[in-house]
């Protein structure tokens, strides 16, 4: 029930993924970020099982910085896209992780990118692409209206496009999403879209 | 019969160790249907196997004067009442709370476990650990077990430098913050009447009856609760038991007795 999904435009990629936390039938929480800021620029949505995907994607970071600390220049997202892959890889005949990622980036010299990564390690630089169940969806529909060098307005058309679809069609679908998004001004986040607001403490 | 919906079936770790692990990969995940020779025993088998396996209530919600946590007190074998008055809400350290879901030895070892490294926290910075730090150590610590059989599902929840705070983390190595939990078998009848009834500005007193409400509440539905509901709050001066409610008193006190009018009195048939 868990969909992330993401494409790259004009000078940007953008991210979108559900923020719900379920265990079997119960809801746990509506509002939980699954959309980490790896650095800077690099924006890493992750989905699968719970414990797998903060645990794992913690570590990515944690890893993308400490290259940054040691060497004083970031990972390109080529790059941080082949070390998640490999880490996915090593793990994977012993103790393999649950998560399911999408890593997009944008780089100075060659603009904005997008990468899939599944949990048997499998890697490819896409310019759209989803996970779970809202990947049925989503995709026929990214095919139809995708084409290269969108600009922001028209790509978050498309991902409310995409939103409404899975919110109509999946049986179980997840009420709130969050999207972010990364340019030459960095990884930020973008919207959210709620359907159905917790309530929770006021900000203060 | 089978209903391909993987989603709501959280990824179970590979049966049967290495040699398993391809024929784990391609088999599509898919939620195993009960099969029975009857309608009811099929409803009933269903909400069985989707109902949360741990067999208690457990609740915490964060409001505006701090953290409510509460529990009931049963522990079950099966369809054995093995006891009415366990200690499900664990004394970390003065300002911290966990309860407990799952196993039992398994929660009170860690949780104590937790409790110790929170002091050697403190003795070595020189300052009280956050409700976020404890629970990340409690979630690196289960994570590291993944796997292995441990059953956890529990929630710290206390009162820091930041104020309230409250966390769920499981054996599964999840962990999540939020405002509201509850947790065990009876936690969708607790959420029912705790999501209604809850309100960030309520006093102290509000508080507790909403928690005691709806730990009763669960005990009522859910055969694996029961024993007395015991009701905590934590505030900026650490926790404080605030009652302990034995839940077969409270459903007389929720529900009394009225004395229902005799419509109609049995008498003596006169023989002639």
């Amino acid at each position: 029930m868990e969909c992330v999904f993401g494409l790259v435009g004009d000078g940007f990629a953008v991210v979108v993924a559900d923020t719900s936390a379920v265990h079997s039938i119960l809801v746990h929480k509506s509002n939980e970020d699954k959309i980490m800021i790896l650095d800077s620029h690099k924006l890493l949505g992750a989905s699968g099982e719970s414990g797998d995907r903060v645990q794992f994607t913690e570590y990515i970071q944690k890893n993308v910085h400490l290259y940054q600390f040691r060497n004083g220049i970031p990972l390109t997202t080529a790059a941080a896209a082949n070390f998640t892959r490999g880490e996915l890889a090593t793990a994977l005949r012993k103790n393999p992780y649950f998560v399911n990622i999408l890593l997009a980036g944008y780089d100075k010299e060659t603009g904005p990118s997008l990468y899939y990564i599944d949990y048997i390690a499998t890697l490819h630089k896409i310019d759209k692409g989803a996970f779970g169940y809202g990947s049925y969806f989503c995709l026929a529909l990214m095919d139809r209206h995708y084409h290269r060098g969108m600009s922001v307005e028209e790509a978050i058309d498309l991902v409310d496009k995409c939103i409404m679809e899975i919110r109509s069609r999946l049986v179980v679908a997840p009420p709130n999403f969050v999207i972010k998004i990364v340019d030459k001004d960095g990884a930020r986040e973008f919207a959210w879209r709620e359907s159905i607001k917790d309530v929770g403490a006021p900000t203060a | 019969m089978k209903l391909d919906t993987s989603g709501l079936e959280s990824f179970t770790p590979f049966h049967g160790g290495g040699n398993d692990l391809c024929g784990g990969f391609s088999s599509v995940p898919s939620f195993e249907l009960p099969s029975s020779t009857n309608f009811d025993d099929f409803q009933k088998k269903a909400m069985q196997m989707v109902k949360p396996a741990k067999g208690t209530t457990t609740l915490a919600f964060i409001f505006k004067e701090g953290v409510m946590v509460a529990a009931d007190s049963r522990a079950s074998m099966g369809g054995y009442i093995s006891s009415q008055s366990v200690k499900k809400i664990i004394e970390i350290n003065p300002y911290m709370l966990g309860t407990m879901a799952g196993g039992a030895a398994d929660c009170q070892f860690w949780h104590r476990n937790l409790g110790i490294k929170c002091r050697l926290h403190e003795l070595a910075n020189k300052r009280r650990i956050s409700v976020t730090g404890a629970s990340k150590l409690l979630a690196n610590i289960l994570y590291s077990y993944r796997g292995m059989g441990l059953s956890v599902g529990t929630m710290i929840a206390g009162w820091d430098e930041t104020g309230p705070g409250l966390y769920y983390v499981d054996s599964e190595g999840g962990r999540l913050k939020g405002t509201r939990f509850s947790v065990g078998s009876g936690s969708p009848y607790a959420y029912g009447v705790l999501d209604n009834g809850y309100r960030y500005d309520m006093s102290i007193e509000e508080a507790a009856e909403l928690a005691r409400r709806s730990i009763y509440h669960a005990t009522f539905r859910d055969g694996a609760s029961g024993g007395v509901a015991s009701v905590y709050y934590v505030g900026p001066d650490g926790w404080k038991k605030l009652s302990g409610d034995d839940v077969g008193e409270l459903h007389y006190k929720y529900y009394p007795v009225v004395p229902s009018s005799v419509e109609q009195e049995m008498t003596e048939v006169a023989t002639s």
